[in-house]
């Protein structure tokens, strides 16, 4: 198909020829049109179909505000539904599919919803779908489901890179029509640092759009030569095809720029968008205003658009809505588009203006009345006319022009909550109250309708910010330009309708906003709810005003008195693509490996997510077919001879001070002050509240000096908490802190060669023999002939053993020589599952029991919190509730049947009486097989267990219906004399 | 002498350099680090001492580009600081030394990987990176930022196309990831 619609001239290049597709169909669009403007130009009018009822739908602006022209661009894994066909940059081979439809286009099968319109009005799905009960989960909603939506997902990974970013300016404006080129060319020539952004990919705003001269030049020469000047200013970011989605707090604004989005496919490696993070100081706002419609009957035909859309695609793509248009207006801005079009040779039926006093044309008829019904299966074909005296006209025309007066663009002043005000010179919000911070408004954005008020508030604004900041503007000299007010009558919609649309993205009507008021729908946030008026990707930039003002006409309230809804961002529709940035599949969060990640890469580990962290969770050798075998092994190889785990990954915080000990003193519930230099010992530290917070140990490796460790998982926590103690409860305190976890690479070396081997390492200066270096002695030392180490002689698996760490980048060598001197006694590596069936075996306390429900008289360490000092918990810990008879207490238990598995999360009952929960006695929070023991065991909790050791009890598990019978044991299976640790 | 092999942030016995027309990153593993924070009461000394290592006092968002010991501030009577490693692997033992009882010094050379980022599109690879207002900063501006999730140092180095940026080591390779496709982003 030629392109039948085609006038000459505009912003688009006639030479630069673009070819794509629409339903399968081929079509040729020249460069500078939107998709939008290319199937206007080749006759086009049908685009899709509505929400609800199935209606043809064509293209009804020419903007971001789009409802209905909505469109799947692109295919496969590209595929994007929901795109506005007014807002995609036409580009050699683009492929679009119309959508929301069930066959084709012209004869989509859904649209008999049409038909049952009485059935599915506003609320309908409030009413109906209420029986029988079951059908709702097997028939209502996957058939709901199947019908709802607008575009298709196609479920394929999007093959595209997203990035984000950050900048900083003076001066943020938004919107480069000429409101924002007089700020940017204020603010730029006077060296401030500024940022210009459009959604457009061509700025110049409604300079693009009309015929008006701004000096000698057309508003797009001047607004080219603008943006020209800007961009060759150092100090000025250039930003098109960037959409500023959101003000946020403290002078931030999110902005989208399209990097790729006008092209097949990115350029290998570049992002598709960026989404920037902008800090600026102060922003001028000059978005501009956007047409409202009027409802009528049908008046949601294709073919029917906003007049100034009709202007637009006319001045701007050189494009003819049809070659017949009437317009149908309350405002003289009505009059301009069929000025404009007239002049461009389109025939125009006549302009139907509902003002008496309307300004008459010598070119074509002028008439006083109403457009009260139109006709047209897939286009608008005619449209009916009621006079001012009461008799009827049809007009001939494919395309009508409707204009209802233009809104101020006030979406991005409300984003803080700030609510705007009326104004009723132009039947219109405002921008009002208090306004994000930083901003000022100017242009239509504002109020002022002109171009030479666009010019002179922007000017104006940019000066006011500059002097706000202390820099001194420039004058600028702007063009002379049109400054006619623009005269209104307000009028919403014509009385009398069945069917008047106003929100065309949501099927409602102005019958529907009836409804819901007759219905007690009072607050304008409950009619949103209600009609869903206002919703989806254009949040009613088009309808929300008919809506209210219907509303208030129900109401006998003022437009005002009504309000809006809340705005929020974004603004427009983007891409969880962008958001998500780089932060996806492998990359969503940061990894943190441990200085012995490539070793036990190499070695074939099986790593687990700890956090961020991860860890080697077993190492898997030839012939081992599960899990288990593995950990078996390591277990049993640890326990005979010896074994060494990666434990860097526990917190390390370095305490210094004159007051380390005190501060330790209040830190942990029990005592610090008193331990010798050179002595390290197990912390237990309490919430305020007297739960259990974290355990670890604190060597004092100097008077003043301390290393404390944490839980991996409580590393951070724990930190922040030292340090809210430090800053907030204690700065009267001497002490100093700093997280060294990454600092040092720390290997647990455990088992009865431990010590055997380690003297293999440690410089023969140090004695590491029981008697000068014994259980819970920790020193500063030196390894491998020199290297400065710490040793700490601490036991997790109730072996004997240590803790050795050397600075990290030596943590490589490290594991390699310990692996290597260690060969004589098999030294075997052993991962977290390891440590984890060991920890249990020797009945020590981990994430699993300090779960944030457990008192330090749960786990069996009431003594522990010292009476003698205040530390914090201490005091709440000795609460009644905390100490009642029939507390849990830390227990064992075994299977009486040794071949039973012994589930964690499974619940302790009595040998008799009821299972539930009303009876329930405890339950199991670790569980293993002890390869020791050659069965299953467990931690848990029991109440007075510390009183019923050797009880059988049944272990139950409802949700699947496992239950066993148990003993409760001590939970020290391994060595509970701990004369192993001792060795 | 020890008879250890010590291995670079990114696991390679050579600092890594990824070169770009634009941009060149570079792992520096030369770096040896150690954190100073004044002692209760003894602020004036601390500072008295540390104006003599450095020349100056860090103050808040700066670093003192001093040789061969340099430091940026870290937090109130806080600091952290650097010298070539090949000459001052015992840093925090020697400022230990010479602060005394008038600060708390911690080793720091194995929490932190540092990258050097130089080349003429410096200032379009921070903004893509990182929250710094780069094109403000001088040389000699120290910020605190976030990278990829990760807490991060960004310092302004003496010549104009030249940043850089500590971060923690464990996580080097996600750092490094980050690095490596925002500069390919912007090829």
């Amino acid at each position: 198909m030629s392109q039948i619609n085609r006038l000459s001239g505009g912003q688009v290049n006639a030479d630069q020829p673009l070819k794509f597709k629409f339903d399968g169909k081929s079509f040729t669009g020249q460069q500078g049109d939107t998709l939008a403007s290319a199937l206007l130009a080749n006759g086009v009018r049908l685009m899709g179909r509505s929400f609800k009822y199935h209606r043809p739908r064509g293209v009804l602006t020419a903007g971001s505000e789009e409802p209905n022209a909505l469109v799947e661009l692109r295919d496969d894994a590209r595929q994007e539904p929901n795109t506005r066909a007014t807002t995609v940059e036409l580009f050699d081979g683009l492929t679009a599919k119309s959508q929301n439809r069930l066959g084709p286009l012209q004869f989509d099968l859904l649209a008999i919803n049409d038909r049952f319109s009485n059935f599915l009005t506003a609320g309908f799905y409030y009413k109906t779908f209420m029986w029988p009960a079951a059908f709702w989960e097997k028939i209502y909603e996957p058939i709901i489901r199947h019908a709802a939506g607008l575009g298709s997902l196609s479920l394929q990974e999007d093959p595209d890179v997203y990035d984000k970013g950050f900048l900083h300016c003076d001066l943020l404006i938004i919107g480069a029509g000429p409101a924002g080129l007089a700020a940017a060319l204020t603010a730029g020539r006077s060296g401030a640092q500024v940022i210009l952004a459009d959604e457009d990919f061509r700025m110049g705003g409604r300079l693009n759009c009309e015929t008006f001269a701004l000096g000698d030049q057309s508003g797009a020469d001047w607004a080219d030569s603008v943006i020209a000047e800007l961009a060759s200013l150092p100090n000025v970011r250039v930003m098109p095809r960037t959409t500023i989605i959101g003000a946020f707090d403290h002078g931030i604004y999110g902005a989208v720029e399209r990097i790729s989005d006008h092209k097949l496919v990115p350029d290998a490696g570049k992002p598709r968008q960026i989404l920037w993070r902008i800090y600026t100081k102060r922003t001028v706002l000059a978005a501009g205003a956007i047409e409202r419609p009027i409802a009528f009957e049908n008046n949601d035909r294709p073919g029917i658009m906003l007049a100034s859309a009709i202007r637009t695609y006319a001045n701007r793509f050189a494009v003819a809505a049809d070659q017949r248009v009437a317009i149908f207006t309350n405002n003289d801005d009505g009059h301009r588009t069929a000025q404009d079009l007239y002049a461009k040779g389109v025939k125009i039926s006549a302009v139907v203006d509902v003002r008496p006093d309307a300004p008459r044309s010598m070119d074509y008829e002028v008439l006083s009345g109403e457009v009260i019904d139109t006709k047209g299966r897939l286009g608008l074909t005619f449209a009916e006319v009621r006079l001012a005296d009461g008799s009827l006209r049809t007009l001939e025309c494919g395309a009508l022009g409707v204009s209802g007066g233009w809104n101020p663009n006030v979406h991005m002043t409300c984003h803080q909550r700030g609510r705007p005000t009326w104004n009723d010179a132009l039947a219109a919000f405002v921008p009002g109250g208090t306004l994000p911070q930083g901003m000022t408004v100017a242009g239509a954005a504002n109020g002022d309708m002109t171009t030479t008020g666009a010019l002179k508030t922007g000017a104006a604004a940019a000066r006011a910010a500059l002097k706000d900041l202390g820099l001194t503007a420039k004058t600028i000299k702007l063009p002379q330009a049109e400054d006619t007010p623009v005269a209104i009558k307000p009028f919403w919609y014509v009385a009398g309708c069945s069917r008047a649309w106003l929100d065309q993205q949501n099927d409602v009507t102005v019958k529907d906003v009836k409804l819901s008021h007759q219905e007690g729908f009072r607050s304008v946030e409950h009619l949103k709810r209600y009609t869903t008026l206002g919703m989806a990707t254009d949040q009613g930039k088009t309808s929300n005003m008919g809506g209210l003002a219907i509303m208030a006409e129900l109401a006998g309230k003022t437009i005002p008195d009504v309000g809006t809804t809340i705005f929020r961002p974004p603004y427009t529709p983007t891409s969880i693509g962008v958001l998500a940035g780089r932060h996806r599949g492998q990359e969503f969060h940061p990894k943190r490996l441990t200085p012995s990640h490539k070793w036990a890469t190499e070695q074939g580990a099986v790593f687990v997510e700890v956090g961020n962290w991860l860890r080697a969770q077993w190492f898997p050798r030839a012939g081992e077919t599960t899990w288990r075998e593995s950990v078996d092994r390591e277990v049993l190889a640890t326990r005979k001879s010896v074994g060494v785990c990666d434990v860097t990954t526990l917190g390390k915080v370095d305490v210094q001070g004159t007051d380390a000990a005190a501060f330790l003193n209040k830190i942990y519930c029990n005592a610090f002050a008193k331990l010798d230099v050179g002595k390290t010992r197990y912390g237990l530290m309490l919430r305020e509240d007297g739960i259990a917070k974290d355990d670890g140990t604190a060597a004092r490796l100097a008077e003043d000096h301390f290393v404390v460790t944490t839980t991996t998982a409580n590393a951070l926590p724990v930190y922040r908490h030292m340090e809210f103690v430090r800053q907030c409860l204690l700065p009267d305190m001497d002490v100093q802190l700093i997280s060294t976890t990454e600092a040092w690479a720390q290997y647990a070396i455990a088992g009865p060669n431990s010590r055997a081997l380690l003297q293999k390492i440690v410089d023969p200066d140090t004695d590491i023999s029981n008697a000068v270096f014994p259980f819970m002695a920790c020193a500063n030392i030196t390894v491998c002939g020199g290297l400065r180490a710490r040793l700490f002689r601490i036991s997790f698996s109730g072996e004997l053993a240590y803790e050795i760490a050397v600075p990290t980048a030596y943590g490589d060598a490290m594991i390699r020589k310990i692996m290597e001197v260690g060969a004589e006694f098999d030294v075997t590596a052993y991962g977290t599952e390891a440590l984890g069936v060991m920890r249990i075996e020797k009945g020590h306390a981990a994430g699993n029991e300090l779960n944030g429900t457990t008192t330090a008289q749960n786990l069996g360490m009431g003594r522990m919190v010292s009476k003698t000092k205040d530390s914090i918990g201490s005091k709440l810990s000795e609460r009644e509730g905390l100490n009642a008879a029939g507390d849990l207490r830390q227990v064992g238990i075994r299977p009486v049947n040794p071949a039973d598995p012994v589930p964690a999360g499974a619940h302790l009952m009595n040998a008799d009486g009821p299972v539930d929960a009303a009876h329930d006695q405890g339950y199991v929070t670790s569980a293993c097989f002890s390869p020791n023991l050659g069965h299953a065991i467990a931690l848990g909790f029991l109440k007075d267990g510390d009183t019923r050791l050797g009880e059988v009890m049944r272990l139950v598990s409802p949700l699947n219906g496992f239950a066993t019978t148990v003993e409760i044991v001590s939970a020290h299976f391994i060595d509970p004399e701990g004369e192993r640790l001792r060795a | 002498m020890h008879n250890l092999k010590s291995i670079t942030a990114l696991g390679g016995t050579e600092s890594r350099i990824d070169a770009f027309t634009h941009i060149t990153i570079a792992e520096n593993d030369g770096v040896a680090l150690a954190s100073v924070a004044a002692r209760l009461g003894k602020e004036k000394k601390c500072h008295t001492i540390l104006k003599k290592l450095l020349g100056a006092v860090p103050e808040a968002g700066r670093a003192q580009l001093h040789d061969p010991e340099a430091g940026f501030w870290m937090g109130p009577d806080q600091w952290m600081i650097g010298a070539p490693r090949a000459t001052h692997e015992l840093l925090a033992d020697d400022l230990k030394g010479r602060f005394g009882d008038t600060a708390s010094v911690t080793e720091q050379t194995g929490a932190w990987v540092c990258f050097d980022i130089t080349g003429p599109a410096m200032p379009d690879f921070c903004e893509r990176l990182c929250a710094v207002p780069i094109r403000q900063m001088v040389a000699g501006d120290a910020r605190r930022t976030v990278i990829h999730h990760l807490g991060c140092f960004v310092i302004r180095r003496e010549t104009d196309d030249h940043i850089r940026i500590l971060g923690a080591r464990a996580s080097t390779q996600t750092l490094h990831h980050a690095l490596i496709i925002t500069a390919k982003a912007m090829a």
